[in-house]
């Protein structure tokens, strides 16, 4: 179980020297107990005391990294089983596999790993390439590793139950800090002995939960605690099971030999690009840390990439839209404006509706700190001063050709303050929701 | 070696069983489980997530091309679109009145039965009927729609805060199942819940539509207010163990990912295949977070869900 600050501070020297990077030693014992700092950063902790915090100190899900650089996947460290709890904290990596088998294998990974695509001001990309063994010649295998690491720049997953191959492919790329998939118990000791002479990631693939567990206990033992688990499920209730049931005991067990983040393979088995897509879906909601696809196409990515920003946003802090004018539907000078917070989900809500208005639109987003309309009213940060302030800043009297702004109904009372601010201008107030703004341009707007 | 002893997780409560058909028509049940989506192993899962299609009772102006390709010249009669949504995996039929909108035709009473009528005859699945969102043309239709399927057992909507004792009415009337609509918001939902089943409604006439934000445009937040709602009747709260309903259609293509042709970012990709697994996309999301039914438009993701939702149950 979980210890407090107070009880971690018991176990520290209480020297407080600072070297950990907090100002004392009871402030460390407080970022331990939230998870948010690592043991090892204490150069002072004694053995009993480390071997005692240990298991209370360790993240239920560890925290691997796999690849180096500016694109290295970070996955795991995850605390909770629902968003709603806290968030999910490292989003899953998505991963094209690509075979030596394929003589096309260097350009697909290519595309793949050029890829990008933006949404509310983030840019999305794939996450890596998986190199499959498919071809059962070493040499083949090494070169094609090397070659995508020579057209790529994105994290590497090499895969092969051939421990000759995986050395030979390592050889080439090991610096990189690829992801060897994987050990099984036919080939554990010796994957165990590479992942440690490359300082590489290993992922441990077993049939059924208690032969993963045995087989990240071996490789634990061996000092290899960088370890990704594959529980050999491809189809959508059995890997449900498995990824809830691997979950589900690393946060409320604390049950060490399955608290690593999970790689997941929903291309194998699948019946379309429809199913690969869904089941993937599905792994973004419910606990993959990996996803290994076999199919890339932006038509798929793009949603792909969307769903995993959405499953992975903290709710407690919402995605804001920066503050502007945001053009709907080609506006002109002498189109509709509406006012609005910089709320996503009110932004795109109300966007939304005045696209599908036919009425093209100027839609000014104020700054307020994410909040939706009624809420930000109420905390007084959307207010007659802030939206006067805005229309100025944007520079809408320039650019428009009128002087009109459509208020959201919900704050209908800024009304009056408003036209004190604005003198010259006309306040209408629009509808409580954005799903009434189609009628209500088509009744009000000339 | 350390044993893996899986962790079982008992609720108290269970998901309220509804039952959607009645008076010689088919019948579909969803809810009934005493566990979240889909762990078998936790608890038992007697019905399977449903797959309505949407049809509507106008050709769609506003639909996006992708979907009028799919439908082609059926779109054109609803009794004709409605049996061909059968013949593509309907279990249900939503039919959506929106020739009864004051902004699409504004239609009365009299269209509203008639075209209830004729689907009724048209096909034999469950019919889910959803007005205009406007308060007081509501209140005018549905209980015209209401009365022309007494005894069918068919679904109504929006039921809100302002127009509910109409609904819960006529649906005790007649015997049908209101779906009370709230704004992503599960203490909203839980209150509509609480007004419906206080005017008379039995528990087992509700299907609550928590409102569906689609991929990118608030899926998370109905997400988490789904999981919420489930997590809530599960652990024993009745007035939140309705099942859930999502319009999952209707939110994903309405969005330009899933409608607009030109002038998109390469990045975006093909736009047929985009809009089809935007769609698919929220609905496989949504049923993790406790989706009873879902309401799709494009034949081909019906089939895609409707093969997953298969495999889901095992």
């Amino acid at each position: 179980m979980a210890l407090t600050g107070v009880q971690i501070y018991k176990f520290l020297p209480k020297t407080n020297c600072k070297e950990c990077g907090f100002p004392t030693c009871l402030s460390f014992a407080m970022k331990l107990a939230q998870r948010a700092t690592e043991l090892g950063a204490c150069p002072y902790v004694s053995d009993e005391a480390k071997s005692n915090l240990e298991a209370a100190s360790r993240p239920p899900v560890r925290l691997v990294t796999v690849g180096v650089g500016e694109k290295k996947i970070e996955v795991g460290n995850e605390v909770v089983l629902f968003r709603h709890e806290k968030t999910f904290v490292h989003p899953a990596g998505l991963v094209l596999r690509v075979k030596d088998s394929d003589a096309d294998a260097v350009a697909k990974a290519k595309e793949a790993a050029a890829y990008s695509v933006e949404r509310v001001g983030i840019n999305m990309y794939l996450d890596g390439i998986a190199i499959e063994n498919d071809s059962k010649d070493a040499a083949k295998f090494a070169k094609l590793a090397a070659d995508v690491k020579a057209a790529t720049d994105v994290a590497l997953i090499l895969m092969s139950s051939d421990t000759a191959a995986m050395k030979a492919a390592l050889e080439k790329v090991g610096e990189d800090k690829p992801l060897i998939y994987a050990a099984t118990a036919d080939n554990a000791d010796a994957m165990i002995e590479l992942a440690k002479k490359y300082s590489c990631p290993l992922a441990v693939y077993g049939n059924g939960l208690q032969e993963v567990a045995d087989l990240t206990e071996q490789a634990a033992k061996a000092g290899v605690e960088d370890l990704v688990i594959d529980p050999a499920t491809r189809g959508y209730a059995d890997s449900l099971d498995a990824l809830t049931q691997i979950r589900r005991l690393a946060i409320k067990k604390s049950f060490v030999a399955l608290g690593y983040p999970v790689i997941t393979f929903p291309g194998e088995g699948a019946e379309s690009i429809d199913d690969e897509a869904m089941l993937a879906g599905m792994h973004i909601a419910k606990y993959a840390s990996i996803i290994v696809l076999d199919n890339f196409s932006p038509a798929v990515a793009y949603p792909l990439l969307t769903a995993r920003l959405n499953i992975y946003t903290d709710p407690q802090k919402p995605i804001q839209m920066a503050a502007g004018v945001y053009p709907l539907g080609d506006p002109k000078a002498d189109s509709v404006l509406c006012v609005t917070t910089n709320f996503s989900l009110t932004y795109f809500s109300i966007a939304g509706e005045l696209e599908n208005s036919g009425y093209p639109s100027h839609l000014l987003v104020c700054d307020t700190e994410g909040l939706s309309v009624l809420t930000a009213w109420a905390a007084g940060k959307f207010d007659a001063e802030k939206i006067a302030k805005a229309v100025k800043e944007f520079k809408l009297p320039d650019t428009l050709s009128h002087k009109k702004i459509i208020l959201p109904g919900g704050v209908a009372v800024l009304k009056g303050d408003l036209e004190d601010e604005l003198p010259d201008w006309e306040i209408l107030v629009g509808p409580r929701e954005a799903m009434a703004i189609g009628s209500y341009l088509k009744q009000n707007w000339s | 070696m350390p044993s893996v002893e899986i962790p079982l997780e008992k609720w108290t409560g269970q998901v309220h069983q509804v039952t959607l058909g009645a008076g010689g028509r088919k019948t579909v049940t969803v809810g009934g489980e005493n566990t979240l989506p889909y762990l078998h192993f936790d608890g038992t899962i007697p019905n399977k997530t449903a797959v309505a299609i949407e049809i509507q009772d106008i050709a769609p102006a506003d639909w996006s091309p992708t979907l009028l390709k799919a439908w082609g010249d059926v779109v054109n009669d609803p009794a004709t679109w409605a049996k061909k949504a059968v013949e593509y995996g309907a279990e249900a039929i939503l039919l959506n009145l929106k020739s009864a909108h004051p902004d699409e035709g504004n239609t009365g009473i009299a269209e509203a039965k008639a075209v209830t009528d004729k689907i009724l005859s048209a096909v034999d699945v469950p019919l889910i009927v959803i007005g205009t969102g406007v308060a007081d043309k509501d209140n005018e239709i549905l209980p015209a729609v209401s009365e022309a399927a007494r005894g069918q057992r068919i679904a109504i909507g929006n039921c809100e805060e302002k127009n509910y004792r109409t609904v819960v009415a006529v649906c005790i009337a007649d015997g049908h199942i209101a779906i009370p609509s709230s704004p992503v918001d599960l203490n909203l939902a839980k209150q509509l819940n609480i007004l419906l089943t206080d005017a008379g409604l039995p528990i087992d006439a509700i299907l609550m539509d928590p409102t569906t934000g689609a991929l990118g445009y608030g899926l998370e937040y109905t997400y988490s207010v789904m999981e919420r709602l489930r997590m809530a009747g599960l652990g024993g709260d009745k007035l939140t163990a309705m099942p859930i309903i999502n319009n999952v259609g209707e939110d994903a293509w309405k969005q330009k990912e899933a409608k607009v042709a030109q002038g998109l970012p390469e990045s975006w990709g093909d736009m047929e295949t985009r809009g089809i697994i935007w769609e698919e996309q929220t609905a496989i999301s949504l049923m993790q977070a406790g989706s009873n039914l879902v309401v799709l438009r494009h034949p081909q993701s019906v089939a895609k869900v409707g093969a997953a939702i298969t495999k889901l149950m095992g």
